[in-house]
């Protein structure tokens, strides 16, 4: 499919600015200067980007734990985000709620989210409201394979299906559940395979070929805008960093992990080809989005840096709506 | 002003607003085909509302109660209703987890408008699973707000500032009391969330008493009352936020107290309104406080055990005797 070259230049810039944010975390996070816990989703930009690169504003999308990517790809500030990651009143959560509990309901952001399964359930319900208002909005429900296991998901496709809702269920198969392989967390390879359970149209993309996912995910788009049901991508990628940060990966050796980090199984560095061999870019405006994109990351964690913590009198404030 | 029984009260409310407010939707499992919901609550409601207000959903608590989240998140005023309080188990996360949670841990970026309406308690040989008062489980998740109503009155106007409310809301129905009649205003009215209200006045001991509990004790004052003993019976009607002011005051006044609640004892809802008492009025008290509950069992199938199991009339007057002794 045809796409705009100023598309082209956006979605990469998105993919560097989520591996950089992410790096960064992982760099903050191993000098102690940020605590909790956070999962990485490097390896796995052009998903975010990619799906994402289709969606308006008033669409929705639920989210994960290893949700920056989404976040980022979808307009969240990353100055709001840094700020939260480092726990502070400015943060996009006023520093209540951390990494998997980041949201923006202007961008329709429905949260990342601390309970694997947790978002399934919560976008047929964006999607329901779409539909209950004849909007033409469609939510995006970003899981992993090892969600995939949760019975929310079983539910949510169901019901889903059954009231034809505009979902788009997008499954990241990165390889993983937390410390489990996928061949040994289901007998299938195909996640896509349970669509047809549920009567679903599913394709399966590399995840890490950016204009496959964005092409699929604009199919997908037009489909579930047209009021057609729902709809499944399963994405085929690679965690390359370990759960969490700090997770010491002894379930998996490291060859594995090096293969993917290869120029061309990264999906930055492919994708960085492409631009380069159909002249959508030079090395020099390469370079330039790089250097633009580390100083936004920098001047967040500045930002970040700079802010208050919260008052300890802000403790029980925005626990109910008064 | 009409008669009619809670269910009827419920339904009324649920007709109101949802004839006021186009945000108002129900769903939830086999509430439209007759007779309306396992005990005929939402009867009709689909052919007043039709299908995108009033929607069956398959046996899936987590999708039904996550799908209200969803909406209440993006806009929408959802009234899911939970077949029974015991199923709360299946959907338990996207309650305490994301509905509850989501204004705090989101920065106050969201609300969460939600309306989980449930039938809960014993007395209909229902079984161990279908038969159980968790309101204790509720009480304990910073977020929430909980309601017991123990009149067709209340039930109504409760319901509609359940539904106004903009924090998610569970809504508690003991079965037996859909059948009970009561007075009900026509057209609009509204309960206040987080305000009990003394059912009885009295001067020579408090019972604070929930749900079905509330009844049994207005039978019991009834009794005592021809024997000289004036009971001040207050009903919390909402248990989060709970109204301590109204319970301290009747303490105040009358000196003892006996809770009377159908859950479980041991960590109970008597539990806390024993310990708030305790810590805010133990100079005012003549006497130990007696918590009258369910023994520490599931609930049993036998109407003989279970007729054991759920604090009666005449258990409650012998603890009223009791700590009227001192």
């Amino acid at each position: 499919m045809r796409i705009s070259n100023k598309k082209m230049i956006e979605m990469y810039s998105t993919m560097v600015k989520i591996r950089r944010f992410e790096e960064s975390i992982e760099e903050l996070t191993a000098s102690g200067t940020i605590t909790g816990f956070v999962h990485l989703c490097i390896g796995q930009e052009a998903i975010a980007a990619g799906i994402c690169g289709v969606l308006k504003d008033t669409d929705y999308i639920t989210s994960h734990h290893r949700g920056h990517g989404h976040l980022i790809a979808k307009g969240g500030k990353t100055d709001l985000m840094m700020a939260e990651l480092f726990a502070k009143q400015s943060g996009y959560c006023k520093g209540k709620g951390g990494s998997m509990h980041i949201a923006d309901m202007d961008l329709g952001i429905l949260g990342a989210n601390g309970i694997v399964g947790g978002g399934p359930p919560l976008a047929c319900g964006a999607a329901l409201a779409s539909q209950y208002k004849n909007t033409d909005d469609v939510t995006v429900c970003f899981f992993g394979d090892g969600a995939a296991n949760e019975g929310t998901i079983h539910e949510s496709m169901n019901l889903a299906s059954i009231w034809s809702l505009p979902v788009i269920f997008v499954v990241e198969n990165n390889g993983y559940g937390e410390f489990m392989s996928q061949k040994d967390h289901m007998r299938i390879e195909n996640i896509a395979d349970r669509a047809s359970g549920y009567n679903m149209p599913a394709e399966i993309v590399d995840g890490n070929d950016l204009i496959a996912v964005f092409t699929a995910a604009s199919k997908a788009v037009r489909q579930v805008r047209g009021g057609k049901g729902p709809v499944m991508i399963e994405c085929k990628t690679f965690r390359i960093a370990g759960h969490f940060v700090g997770d010491p990966e002894s379930y998996r050796d490291k060859q594995t992990v090096k293969k993917w980090q290869k120029a061309e199984k990264d999906p930055i560095s492919r994708f960085e080809k492409i631009l380069l061999e159909k002249k959508i870019a030079t090395k020099s405006n390469i370079k330039k989005i790089k250097q633009e994109v580390h100083a936004e990351i920098e001047q967040s964690v500045e930002f970040a840096k700079s802010c208050p913590e919260p008052s300890t009198e802000d403790l029980l404030e925005d626990v109910y709506v008064d | 002003m009409a008669t009619m029984n809670m269910s009827q009260a419920i339904k009324s409310a649920l007709v109101f607003e949802m004839e006021r407010d186009p945000d108002v939707f129900c769903l939830g499992e086999d509430i439209v085909p007759d007779p309306g919901g396992v005990f005929g609550v939402t009867e009709g409601l689909q052919d007043q509302f039709g299908k995108n207000r009033v929607r069956d959903t398959p046996i899936s608590e987590s999708a039904l109660i996550g799908a209200s989240v969803g909406a209440a998140l993006s806009g929408l005023r959802p009234v899911a209703e939970l077949m029974f309080v015991d199923f709360i188990g299946v959907g338990m996360d996207q309650l305490f987890n994301q509905a509850a949670k989501m204004r705090y841990m989101f920065g106050g970026r969201a609300n969460v408008p939600m309306v989980i309406r449930t039938c809960c308690g014993a007395g209909m040989a229902a079984g161990p699973q279908h038969s159980q008062s968790l309101e204790a489980w509720f009480m304990h998740i910073p977020g929430i707000k909980v309601v017991y109503p123990s009149t067709p009155h209340d039930a109504k106007g409760l319901l509609l500032s359940a539904i106004r409310d903009d924090n998610p809301v569970v809504y508690l129905e003991h079965k037996e009391l859909y059948y009970k009649d009561g007075e009900v205003p026509e057209g609009e009215y509204t309960v206040p969330l987080g305000k009990a209200d003394v059912k009885l006045q009295g001067t020579d001991i408090t019972i604070v008493a929930t749900g079905l509990m509330v009844n049994r004790s207005l039978a019991a004052a009834e009794k005592l009352s021809a024997e000289g003993i004036s009971v001040e019976v207050v009903d919390p009607r909402t248990l989060l936020p709970l109204d301590k002011d109204t319970i301290l005051d009747s303490v105040k006044k009358t000196h003892k107290l006996v809770i009377v609640t159908e859950d479980v004892k041991f960590a109970g809802s008597s539990a806390e309104i024993s310990a708030m008492v305790a810590e805010e009025a133990i100079e005012y008290l003549d006497a130990p406080i007696i918590r009258l509950a369910a023994p520490f069992c599931p609930v049993p199938f036998s109407p003989v055990l279970e007729a054991a199991f759920m604090p009666g009339e005449e258990q409650i007057i012998a603890s009223v005797k009791k700590a009227l002794q001192g």
